[in-house]
């Protein structure tokens, strides 16, 4: 269980998160929503502890990630894996490399069990027999999907998606997607996925919440928030210029 | 009035506050250094760039440098007929000062701002957030291994340097100017002490962990993107040059 309380973060005088309460259930596919900028990728950097929030407190399981420092914060991220909306490969290595480096780093597997689990999840996003290339010489949707690659690689409890599918075509949205849910029942991770692929998104999604205006303003199941009368929910899902949410 | 107290005051609270925030990642990163295990691949990696790919611009400015010294000092000792002292004067000049600053000076602008700039990108592009989200301490990873490979890598170019140099400054006070062979090497191994190559090298020493701090420091916190990364790699070169300045005046008075 991750909790949000009264979640405060600023930069400089802009306001991002206004006192933001969320829960966030073990297990769970559990989707955010949100207009750009709306502060969805500080949130999951606030989880993981690269923001530090002003006031208020996030638990993950009854602990204040907050306040945690040092070791008590490295083990707590090594339960974590995360995939950040830039992809942030490490240029200098391969791609077989940087998929390899969580598992050689934290792990004390032999070389060969490395390479068949790096070769599985490239093979599962649709990228194999490109080992030898480095991070510049791929395609953004290309990189994202390493990038993802590599959050799956060390099977963490909890995953952090920032956008897993931005810039991917359509067939590979779904493939995406389809893989966290098969991922997600063999593994059973929590998901916490950031995604703009609505309404595609909901298909796996366990429970979707809409951040705007810096708290939480729904949270339910995806029937739910489809249903939702809130004339905000509906403008944004549906994607409409008019409503109470200005297009600029 | 009021306004210029108070940018005067913003300014030494900005100074204080950086020089704090660089002693406590100098701490940081030397602390790092024992922890193992030492990141052998990054070492090597970053000793190949620092040092095996210096070697031929530390050739080159080596010795045209004792070319120079050579010239010059033949002038000015010719006027008092002190032309068998060429070879003290080339080689302590070159031991004590030129070879240690010089060649701190021309790897700060070849490998200093290189660094910089890759560990900025690797900022904005937030790579080092990678790490720390996987639990892997940025600095142990990134700035430890640049740290070792300049404390190895600037001593060995020094001598580089200086061997280079000295042999430079034969070529145009023996071989063009017409001093002696025999004074020029007997004169220098007569008058160079241990003392004077232990200054040498601490210098070296003392200028590469200079450069590996300003250098990963700045580079470390870079911010605002490819502007950001830029205007950190143009601090990080500047300051490097003048702190090596500085700390070798104060090293100089007290060796
Ligand atoms: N390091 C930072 N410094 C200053 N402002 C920031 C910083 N990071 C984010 N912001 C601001 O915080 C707000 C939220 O940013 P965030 O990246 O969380 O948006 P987002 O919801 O992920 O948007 P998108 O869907 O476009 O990725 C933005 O308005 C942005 O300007
Ligand atoms: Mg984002």
């Amino acid at each position: 269980m991750i909790q949000f309380r009264n979640l405060h973060k600023s930069f400089g005088t802009q306001r991002v998160l206004a006192g933001m309460n969320l829960e966030i259930p073990e297990r769970s596919i559990f989707v955010v929503i949100g207009r750009s900028g709306a502060g969805k990728s500080c949130l999951l950097k606030l989880l993981i502890g690269l923001l530090h929030p002003e006031a208020g407190e996030i638990q993950v399981n009854g602990v204040d990630v907050c306040s945690l420092r040092g070791r008590t914060l490295n083990d707590m991220r090594s339960r974590f894996g995360m995939l950040f909306q830039g992809g942030a490969l490490f240029d200098s290595l391969s791609v077989y490399d940087n998929v390899a480096f969580p598992l050689r780093e934290k792990t004390r597997f032999s070389e060969s069990t490395i390479r068949r689990k790096v070769h599985e999840r490239l093979a599962q996003v649709g990228l194999s027999g490109i080992d030898e290339k480095f991070p510049a010489e791929l395609s953004g949707g290309m990189r994202k999907r390493v990038a993802l690659a590599r959050a799956l690689v060390s099977e963490p409890e909890i995953l952090l998606f920032d956008e897993p599918t931005t810039g991917l075509d359509p067939i590979r949205v779904n493939a995406i997607h389809q893989l966290i849910r098969d991922l997600h029942k063999k593994l059973r991770f929590t998901a916490i996925i950031v995604s703009h692929e609505i309404p595609e998104i909901f298909s796996i999604a366990t429970h979707v919440a809409m951040l705007h205006d810096g708290t939480i303003i729904a949270t339910g199941t995806a029937d739910e928030i489809q249903a939702s009368p809130n004339p905000v929910i509906q403008q944004f899902i549906h994607g409409r210029s008019e409503g109470p949410i200005e297009a600029n | 009035m009021f306004t210029l107290a108070r940018s005067c005051a913003r300014l030494i609270y900005f100074t204080l506050s950086e020089m704090g925030r660089m002693g406590i990642f100098l701490a940081t990163s030397l602390l790092q250094i024992v922890v193992p295990p030492l990141q052998v691949t990054q070492l090597l990696r970053r000793i190949d760039f620092i040092g095996a790919r210096s070697l031929l611009l530390i050739i080159f400015t080596g010795a045209f440098t004792g070319m120079v010294v050579a010239f010059q000092g033949y002038t000015a000792l010719r006027r008092f007929g002190g032309e068998a002292f060429l070879g003290p004067g080339v080689g302590l000049s070159l031991i004590r000062e030129l070879g240690p600053v010089l060649s701190a000076l021309m790897i700060t602008g070849r490998a200093g701002s290189a660094l910089t700039a890759e560990l900025g990108i690797m900022r904005i592009t937030e790579q080092i957030d990678a790490l720390e989200v996987m639990a892997l301490n940025p600095i142990r990873y990134l700035v430890v291994p640049i740290l070792v490979a300049t404390l190895i890598t600037f001593p060995l170019l020094n001598a580089v340097f200086v061997v280079v140099g000295i042999y430079g400054g034969y070529l145009v006070g023996v071989e063009l100017l017409g001093v002696s062979a025999g004074s020029y090497f007997s004169q220098m191994s007569s008058a160079v002490t241990s003392a004077d190559v232990w200054g040498g090298l601490y210098k070296s020493l003392s200028f590469g962990l200079i450069v590996a701090w300003v250098c990963c420091f700045k580079g470390f916190y870079a911010a605002r993107g490819a502007e950001g990364v830029s205007h950190a790699t143009t601090q990080a070169v500047v300051m490097c040059s003048v702190l090596i300045l500085v700390w070798d005046y104060f090293l100089t008075s007290i060796l």
